[in-house]
């Protein structure tokens, strides 16, 4: 192989320096270890942690899922040991796995978004935070936070004071007007946006006329929210100068491209993971034959063609 | 993995032996696959389902299923030859030590992770009766295989075969002299807790096999946990086989 000929995948977020544009989405690839027996998971651009909070938490009750056509709706609802756990035991365990580890944040209030975001400022190894104000599964905060302009600012100002390295907040998809609330956390200091969190949606057994999930409604994901997930991408990608990070039922390298073209600078894979633990690599390698195939040096000259 | 054979038992079940390419990885009694349902319209999951039985010299597996709605019915049309992919072996496994005389319990497709259970209790030399259940004598499957490691007892809602009844009540729980030291069960929620409730008065051990929904099978999505004394367990990687004393609700 000659290595001259590859192309470039190399991309930019913020400080971040990922070897390719493909990481793993929030709270669908645990902390990374869960793969290691079927792929190197070191050669990720980057991999996003399980949503982490200030204490605590449970989660919701089961059934948390239902499968839907093309897609399986979640009510997980941000189970997790909380962030002291998360530095004492998980950390130790995932720092020197060498990609970017990045954890994604969540809270009930700014002040829990607050003490996660400045504890894991200092930890050396977490070069940057994802900011989950998208969660639709939790009862205060999560999506609350981002549904309106106004309180989506607020929550990144605050943590954009503690937070020093590269600050990426994730988008819900459950809005409006998504370039609105894209622009509204790039001028209160996001480095990068991501999208979409989950579409909210439900599903009812007709026999036993109830609903699936426990908690009634729940967070759409898989092939079935891609058309929806990069239409955002498409927008916001036009209305912001900060980088993007498309995700949305992406399944294989094609649906991956198909968000670069739409102006994502680096993608996240979720609920493809369940379907097939080593779709990651899949994927690096389809962009790698995409773009010799195109005659293109550098992934970077695909991203916003659209 | 290469189809090997698919048989169906009846209209309902049919047994899938499958081939891997390399040499099988050693499995736990109890251990599940998920396994990828290709062009089924509505099934975007893999299903989870038991090890039926291993055979390390052939290098096979088997799976026994219950058509039970789109990814089963695709399942069972599945030829000899065709490819099939797994993530396998998943999960933890029931004891097979700290027991001598133990009763498998399984209700309907539930006696799916036991036969293998039941062949290494039995070259352990530990004593095994399987109680097999159904609505009626074509929900009764495999029961000569069973028999080639133990005495089988089995209950049928319509008596067509064995006694007429839930497994729960076949006489061999009526009997002053209950001889087993541990049931091992899969099967129905609610057979397994009345189990759960009759070991519990007999003072032994009982480990059930639960059948949670599963998203990932490996421990990544949390959709699959099940409340117990330490709080929300994986089903998939703490599980499916718990001890009965560790689940809430269920003592
Ligand atoms: C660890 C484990 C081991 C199992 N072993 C066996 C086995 O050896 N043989 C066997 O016949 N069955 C087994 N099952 C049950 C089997 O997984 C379901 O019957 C199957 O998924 C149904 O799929 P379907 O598409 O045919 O039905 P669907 O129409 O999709 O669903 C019918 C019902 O099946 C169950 N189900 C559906 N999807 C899932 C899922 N992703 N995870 C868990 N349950 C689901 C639900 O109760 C649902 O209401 C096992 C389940 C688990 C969790
Ligand atoms: C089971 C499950 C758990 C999730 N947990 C989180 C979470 O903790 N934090 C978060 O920001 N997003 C979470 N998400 C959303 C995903 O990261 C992603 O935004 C969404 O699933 C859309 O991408 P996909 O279609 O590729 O899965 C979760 C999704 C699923 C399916
Ligand atoms: S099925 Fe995903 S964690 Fe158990």
């Amino acid at each position: 192989m000659e290595l001259k000929n590859m192309p470039d995948l190399c991309v930019k977020i913020g400080g971040l320096v990922l070897k390719n544009p493909v990481m793993t989405a929030s709270g669908t690839f645990g902390y990374g270890e869960e793969f290691a027996d079927f792929f190197d998971i070191s050669t990720l651009g980057g991999i996003i942690v399980k949503g982490t909070t200030g204490s605590k938490r449970e989660g919701n009750a089961y059934p948390r899922m239902a499968e839907t056509p093309s897609g399986m709706l979640n009510a997980v609802g941000l189970q997790n040991k909380g962030v002291d756990n998360f530095i004492s035991d998980i950390y130790p365990r995932i720092k020197d796995i060498n990609t970017n580890m990045i954890v994604n944040v969540s809270g009930s209030t700014i002040d829990e978004y607050i003490m996660v975001a400045s504890k894991l400022n200092e930890l050396d190894k977490i070069p940057a935070i994802e900011l989950n104000i998208s969660c639709p599964n939790v009862k205060e905060g999560g999506m609350a936070f981002g549904t309106s302009c106004p309180s989506a600012i607020a929550v990144t100002e605050a943590i954009r004071k503690v937070y020093h390295k590269t600050l990426i907040v994730k988008l819900s998809p459950n809005v409006t007007n998504i370039a609105e609330m894209a622009k509204a956390v790039e001028g209160a200091g996001a480095d990068s946006v991501s999208l979409i969190n989950t579409l909210l949606g439900m599903a009812i057994d007709i026999e036993r006329q109830k609903p699936l999930l426990s908690t009634i409604t729940g967070g759409l994901s898989g092939p079935a929210v891609k058309p929806v997930a990069l239409r955002m991408v498409w927008q916001v990608a036009k209305a912001v100068k900060i980088p993007v990070i498309g995700l949305g039922g992406i399944m294989n390298a094609a649906d991956a491209i198909e968000f670069m073209l739409a102006g994502a600078t680096a993608i996240q894979v979720g609920t493809a993971n369940f379907i097939d633990p080593a779709v990651c690599p899949k994927i690096i390698d389809g962009i790698n034959d995409y773009l010799i195939r195109h005659r293109n040096n550098n992934v970077n000259e695909i991203i916003g063609k659209i | 993995m290469k189809v090997v054979s698919n048989k169906n038992l009846n209209t309902k079940y049919f047994l899938l032996t499958l081939q891997p390419p390399d040499n099988m990885p050693v499995i736990l009694p109890g251990q599940f696959a998920q396994v990828e349902i290709k062009d089924a319209k509505n099934t975007f999951l893999r299903r989870p389902l038991s090890v039926h039985d291993v055979d390390y010299k052939n290098n096979t597996i088997k799976l026994l299923v219950q058509i039970i709605g789109e990814g089963t019915k695709k399942l069972s049309e599945i030829k000899e030859g065709d490819s099939l992919n797994l993530v396998y072996p998943l999960g933890n496994s029931f004891s097979t030590s700290g027991a001598d005389n133990v009763l498998l319990v399984g209700g309907g497709c539930g006696i799916a992770p036991l036969l293998y259970l039941a062949r290494l209790l039995f070259e352990k030399n530990i004593k095994v009766t399987t109680l097999i259940g159904g609505s009626s004598e074509s929900d009764i499957l495999e029961a000569d295989e069973y028999r080639k490691y133990g005495d089988v007892l089995i209950t049928t809602l319509d008596a067509s075969i064995g006694e007429k009844g839930l497994v729960t009540q076949h006489s061999v729980f009526n009997s002053d002299k209950f001889p087993y030291t541990a049931i091992y069960t899969c099967g129905p929620e609610p057979m397994m807790k009345a189990l759960a409730r009759i070991a519990k008065e007999m003072n032994i051990r009982c480990e059930v096999s639960l059948e949670n929904m599963m998203a990932c099978g490996i421990g990544a999505c949390l959709c699959c946990v099940v409340d117990t004394n330490e709080g929300n367990k994986c089903t998939c990687t703490k599980g499916p086989v718990f001890n009965y004393k560790e689940l809430k609700g269920w003592s």
